[in-house]
């Protein structure tokens, strides 16, 4: 590898660690392809956002310390999650006092964060992906990565390159899923009926796989889509583009 | 004022099971963000429009003392006369007071959210004074003795079919044989009855979307001209208002109107825009013998300079509720206080505390959808998640969320210890699934997997895998 390539630091999220690790290796795929060097600093476990969507700054805080050390040796940060980079690019600077030395670490590490596609096309230059998926896929934007890092078209245009690959349009792809964090245990009902309406849009498109770039998302997704017992698999995008698609879709067994 | 925030799960139960109001609530969101968007989309430059009207209010809360006193001052050369209110029952009395002083029986009423915050209609009829609601949705719930569900439409959660039932109900007069299952028809058995009202009315009370500093004027926007008959026919005109409505010039109160009903109701103006300004000159044609404006603080004030300020940039569009989907699922009556929506999450914990609300700001995805169509980019989530600070400050959250909260913190703090705890969950989650990849009903879960399978892991953390292979032994690997 060249020696001018960038040293990506994987922040791989709790959840992808945790219940999908295969997103994790699909990332490092596709940053190696995109000409990156890729390190996964071992001092990592969340990003923060359970503490700081739930008021408690100090614990939101601490985490943020803990990344700011772990990433402190990367060109980049970058997060196969909206909401986890949105937290480190927009969030973490207002969580230390301002013109403190772990605020300004902060606003210096937040940009150079990056979610992953977006890191891809807007930084590298990717302008398409080597792969072939010859399936019917509707995209669900994230809320915030679309929202908070304007993440709409970057993974419909990758998408679009894959061969094979159907994109379809998704009646209110922009309309919040109801996994929010601690809101889908907190508010079970209201957070059903969301995500009940999102499956029943997928549903309605007859599409086979329903793409997105936020695990949290996609859980809440996968998990109402197989309850439906609905044909269709939930798939976060890194999958697609990096070709790791052999396992099941996110909640299908093996058999 | 109505005040249910604090069983708001409840409400929220009860409004899902509820299929009429699930009907009525599928209908009206698509609607009002198509209009909405289309109404943006036509206008290139709305984010500019947004930018400036946002300006004249930070300038205007800036300055507020000094544009309310102008305000005042204006009124009174005009001949009219400013009350200004501290608390909700400072206003109730207020106009009482003025109710009384011309021996009003009947009142005609604008639409307006401060009568709902400071409770006005149960209090003057308390008094033996009739108010009567005239714009089509307030008369609607007045009839069905329901407080507003949505800041603009406020029968919004009320079937056509139900109002022909509450009209049949009410109105004695109405011959049963007549159809009322067009919106048509009830509107023109709703223009019946009120015709009478309007001109038995001794006094109209409105409301006011902007109070103009330069000019003593009170503007308000109507699609029924409902407002136009309330505060022409009576002898006297109330405006009731809260005082961050006030903006300096005519000029800034258009440039707010521009972006106020292309973000309410997609329309580029209302219907009606009608400014008030003093009791009826010698050479008008019409209009009422006395005006008198009765200025609400009820806490606002004290929010200027606290951390709750922005939401007093608020403009009452209703674009958060229109395209929140907590709203759309749930409805206005849930959120049990006057204001429902992102605007009311907010405001109704800021105004009356947050150990009795603080349900409301949690009940969000924090999706960002509100600030997205805020025409004052107003930025809700990161007020939503302010209230939540402060809830957790202090130690307001269930004992059980906050345990586990402080748990879950002890391990990611540590990240060593993590792996260790993540490892083992893990290995126990993928083994309680077998082969099926998802599991249907998990202890401490239940709240998931009432309505959806929890997908299991693959198997093995990512940092595991990664340490065992190559790449992760060989950390420098170039």
């Amino acid at each position: 590898m060249a020696n001018d390539a960038p040293t990506v630091g994987l922040f791989v999220t709790c959840l992808v660690d945790l219940f999908r690790p295969t997103v994790g290796f699909a990332a490092v795929r596709l940053l190696e392809r995109a000409g990156c060097r890729v390190v996964v600093p071992q001092r990592q476990t969340c990003c923060g956002q359970p503490a700081h969507n739930s008021g408690d700054r100090g614990n939101a805080a601490a985490i943020a310390a803990q990344v700011l050390d772990a990433f402190g040796g990367s060109d980049y940060l970058v997060a196969p999650s909206g909401s986890c980079a949105a937290m480190i690019r927009h969030h973490y600077p207002t969580l230390f006092d301002a013109g403190s030395d772990l605020a300004q670490r902060a606003t210096e590490l937040g940009q150079r964060t990056y979610e992953l596609v977006a890191f891809l096309t807007d930084v590298r230059g990717v302008r398409g992906v080597d792969t072939d998926f010859p399936f019917r896929v509707v995209y669900h934007d994230a809320c915030s990565g679309l929202r908070e890092l304007g993440i709409e078209s970057q993974p419909r245009r990758l998408l679009e390159s894959v061969r094979g690959l159907e994109l379809v349009n998704l009646d209110g792809a922009e309309t919040c899923c109801g996994f929010g964090g601690t809101f889908c245990v907190k508010y079970p009902e209201i957070s059903n009926r969301m995500v009940a309406d999102k499956a029943a849009a997928i549903a309605a498109t007859g599409a086979n796989v329903v793409a997105s770039g936020d695990l949290g998302c996609l859980m809440n997704i996968a998990g109402r889509l197989t309850r439906d017992e609905s044909q269709t698999g939930a798939r976060h995008v890194a999958e697609i583009l990096a070709g790791m698609t052999e396992e099941p879709p996110i909640g299908r067994g093996q058999d | 004022m109505h005040n249910s925030s604090r069983t708001f799960q409840e409400n929220a139960a009860a409004a899902l099971a509820d299929e009429t109001l699930q009907i009525a609530l599928s209908r009206f969101q698509s609607g009002f963000s198509a209009r909405r968007a289309q109404a943006v989309a036509r206008m290139p430059e709305f984010d500019d429009l947004r930018d400036r009207a946002r300006r004249i209010k930070d300038h205007t809360l800036e300055h507020l003392d000094h544009y309310l006193e102008r305000f005042e001052e204006e009124v009174i050369a005009s001949g009219g006369q400013v009350h200004w209110a501290q608390s909700p029952d400072q206003a109730r009395q207020k106009i009482l007071e003025v109710c009384r002083a011309v021996g009003a029986k009947s009142v005609t009423k604008g639409k307006s959210m401060i009568a709902e915050e400071i409770s006005l209609n149960p209090f003057l009829e308390e008094n033996g004074i009739e108010p009567v609601e005239t714009d089509l949705g307030e008369y609607i719930i007045q009839l069905r003795n329901e407080p507003p569900s949505h800041i603009i439409a406020p029968a919004i959660h009320v079937l056509k079919e139900q109002v022909a039932e509450t009209f049949r109900r009410a109105h004695p007069t109405l011959d049963s044989a007549r159809p009322l299952n067009e919106a048509r028809a009830l509107v023109d058995e709703a223009r019946s009855v009120l015709r009478g009202k309007f001109l038995a009315a001794d006094v109209g009370i409105t409301g006011a979307n902007f109070l103009v500093a330069e000019t003593g004027s009170a503007v308000i926007v109507t699609n029924e001209g409902n407002c136009d008959l309330t505060q022409t026919l009576p002898r006297v005109h109330i405006v009731l208002a809260s005082l961050e409505k006030v903006v300096p010039t005519l000029h800034d109160a258009f440039t707010l109107l521009r972006i106020l009903a292309r973000s309410a109701t997609g329309q580029e103006f209302s219907t009606y825009t009608t400014l008030a300004t003093g009791p009826k000159r010698l050479d008008d044609a019409d209009g009422p013998q006395a005006f008198h404006v009765v200025l609400l603080d009820n806490g606002r004030s004290a929010m200027l300079g606290g951390p709750f300020r922005e939401i007093l940039h608020c403009i009452r569009c209703g674009a958060c509720m229109n395209h929140c989907p907590v709203y759309g699922a749930v409805g206005g009556h849930a959120y049990g206080g006057v204001y429902p929506g992102p605007l009311g999450a907010v405001l109704t914990p800021a105004l009356s505390g947050i150990a009795e609300t603080s349900a409301l700001p949690n009940a969000s995805t924090l999706c960002g959808r509100c600030e997205e169509v805020c025409p004052m980019r107003i930025p809700l989530p990161k007020l939503l998640r302010r209230h939540r600070q402060q809830e957790f400050v202090e130690r307001l959250g269930s004992m059980r969320s906050r345990l586990a909260l402080g748990l879950w913190a002890f391990f990611a703090r540590r990240p060593w210890l993590y792996r260790v705890i993540a490892d083992m969950s893990i290995r126990l989650l993928t083994l309680a699934a077998g082969r099926k990849g998802s599991l249907r009903w998990l202890p401490f879960a239940t709240s998931w997997t009432k309505g959806r399978d929890l997908p299991a892991p693959q198997g093995g953390t990512f940092m595991t895998r990664w340490g065992r292979s190559n790449r992760g032994a060989t950390k420098q690997r170039r």
